[in-house]
């Protein structure tokens, strides 16, 4: 069906979670992230990266998804640039607090 | 970057082949109501050791183990089979997305209903002219009215962001503008793709391929269209102008693409259906096994030689283009493609000369083949789209 993206900006202090009609798969050099609803699939060139998408959930802000993962400051600026590409292309999305 | 880069390129990763296929072909069934000059598959009859609906669905639970998020459906015209509606459901529920390609003819009113209903399945309507007269002259009489009709009805039903797919040939190159336009009309997205001298198609290849200046006036739209217009990135080898299109550029045969045939066959790419590129079949040891495990597709993923593209300063760009198009036009596949955009392919073609090009198999064709209709010589589109530079070419793509 059409295309919805939410278009949030990427804030690493907010609660996020990988979008419900996101699928993830892993592969050796990351993962591949479907969107069944927009059908559009990215790229994650990492496997922190893709742990740190599982597990933004289960953590209180993408912040602390990163830390958890255990990105480090200086691959921080990095994570949080990708995250906000996911953020804008709907694979990811802010979830209550 | 969708994530940070930790110093490789994708492209390389992909060559080296993925643990499943990104982009999976099924074609269903050989048999089709249409004849189309160009059918990759030369599709017309149905072939009697066509996979039963158990099989099919059996398929179906490897692809979801396998996390394959989306099969492209295709056939001959899929949705001739009984059991097409009950496959498609399966597929959903099994988390296995459907984008199936058809003609329209049976589409009506309920069944495109049916498909706006559905988060999961996407509709891809083939049309190859603007016009009845250049469509009709490749698809045959009355498609084009039939694949409009289906367009009006997709778009009554509310269903959105359906896919008009077209093979770009000389013909209807200069209607590029007029597809959009027609697309746009119905709320659909265009998907533009390369004519392959597969199937029946490489009996009229040679007539209806762009011309090399067509080439040029296609690729300078597609730059200015970004990712507005998919190609199911069909296009790579004229990255060599300048800049890639959007999406994956290299040829994903074995790698991340492969053909599920209507018999089982597991082929390469869907415009390699010739023994040559034939990995097993899925009746053996399954699907995940020829993947993974067969001579051809592990071959495929091993470090190609460019050949007698090492010199050319643009490989890196074209990666040599379209295996199955140089196969077909009896080229040696580490060298430059049929349609090189600096010309080395017409040479290579002349230097060939006159031989016995691969003849595809199997042929499924119902009916003697038929020569396009002569058309008046394509015109040249407006440029006036060069003005706009390509979009920065993020790593999220468009699937189809």
């Amino acid at each position: 069906m059409p295309p919805t993206t939410t278009d949030a900006a990427y804030d690493p202090a907010r609660p996020w979670t990988l979008h419900p009609q996101v699928s993830l798969r892993p592969e050796s050099f990351g993962a591949l992230a479907y969107h069944f609803g927009t059908r559009r699939l990215s790229f994650l060139k990492s496997r922190t990266l893709m742990t740190v998408v599982e597990s933004l959930a289960d953590q209180p802000s993408g912040l602390d998804a990163c830390r958890a993962a255990g990105v480090t400051d200086e691959e921080l600026e990095g994570y949080e640039a990708a995250l906000a590409t996911l953020a804008r292309t709907g694979m990811i999305c802010e979830r209550a607090a | 970057m969708t994530a940070t880069d930790t110093g490789f390129r994708l492209v390389d990763r992909f060559e080296q082949g993925l643990d499943a296929p990104i982009c999976l072909t099924w074609e269903l069934t050989y048999a089709c109501n249409l004849a189309c000059v160009h059918c990759l598959s030369s599709s017309g009859r149905r072939d009697p050791r066509e996979l039963t609906t158990d099989e099919c669905k059996a398929l179906i639970d490897e692809f979801e183990r396998m996390q394959i998020f989306y099969v492209n459906i295709g056939g001959g015209e899929p949705t001739i089979r009984s059991d097409f509606w009950e496959l498609v459901d399966y597929a959903t529920e099994h988390h296995v997305g459907v984008k199936f390609s058809t003609n329209g003819s049976r589409i009506s009113d309920e069944v495109a209903a049916r498909l706006a209903a559905s988060d999961y399945v996407d509709v891809q309507l083939s049309l190859d002219g603007a016009t009845a007269a250049v469509n009709d002259s490749v698809r045959g009489n009355g498609s084009f009215a039939t694949a409009v009709t289906a367009m009006e009805r997709l778009a009554a039903a509310g269903f959105a962001g359906f896919k008009l797919s077209v093979v770009v040939t000389r013909h209807n190159v200069g209607q590029l503008d007029e597809f959009k336009v027609l697309a746009d009309r119905y709320g659909a997205q265009l998907r533009l793709t390369r004519l392959r001298p597969a199937g029946r198609g490489a009996d009229v290849w040679d007539e209806l391929h762009p011309t090399a200046d067509q080439q040029r006036v296609l690729y300078d739209w597609l730059v200015a269209r970004g990712e507005d217009v998919l190609t199911g990135d069909s296009f790579f080898h004229l990255a060599a102008y300048g800049d890639a299109l959007p999406g994956l550029n290299l040829c994903g045969a074995g790698r991340v693409v492969c053909l599920v045939d209507p018999v089982g066959d597991v082929y390469a790419c869907p415009f390699a259906i010739h023994d040559e590129f034939l990995a097993g079949n899925v009746r053996g040891g399954g699907f995940t096994s020829v993947w993974r495990g067969s001579d051809l597709f592990l071959e495929l993923r091993a470090p190609q030689s460019a050949g007698a593209c090492t010199s050319c300063g643009h490989f890196d760009a074209c990666r040599g283009g379209c295996m199955a198009a140089k196969f077909f036009t009896g080229l040696p596949l580490d060298g430059p493609d049929p349609e090189c955009v600096l010309g080395h392919g017409e040479h290579a073609l002349d230097a060939r000369g006159d031989v016995d090009t691969p003849r595809p198999s199997p042929d499924h064709s119902a009916r003697p083949r038929r020569v396009p209709v002569a058309l008046t010589p394509a015109r040249r589109p407006d440029r006036r789209c060069d003005e706009s530079p390509l979009a920065g070419t993020g790593p999220a793509v468009r699937t189809g």
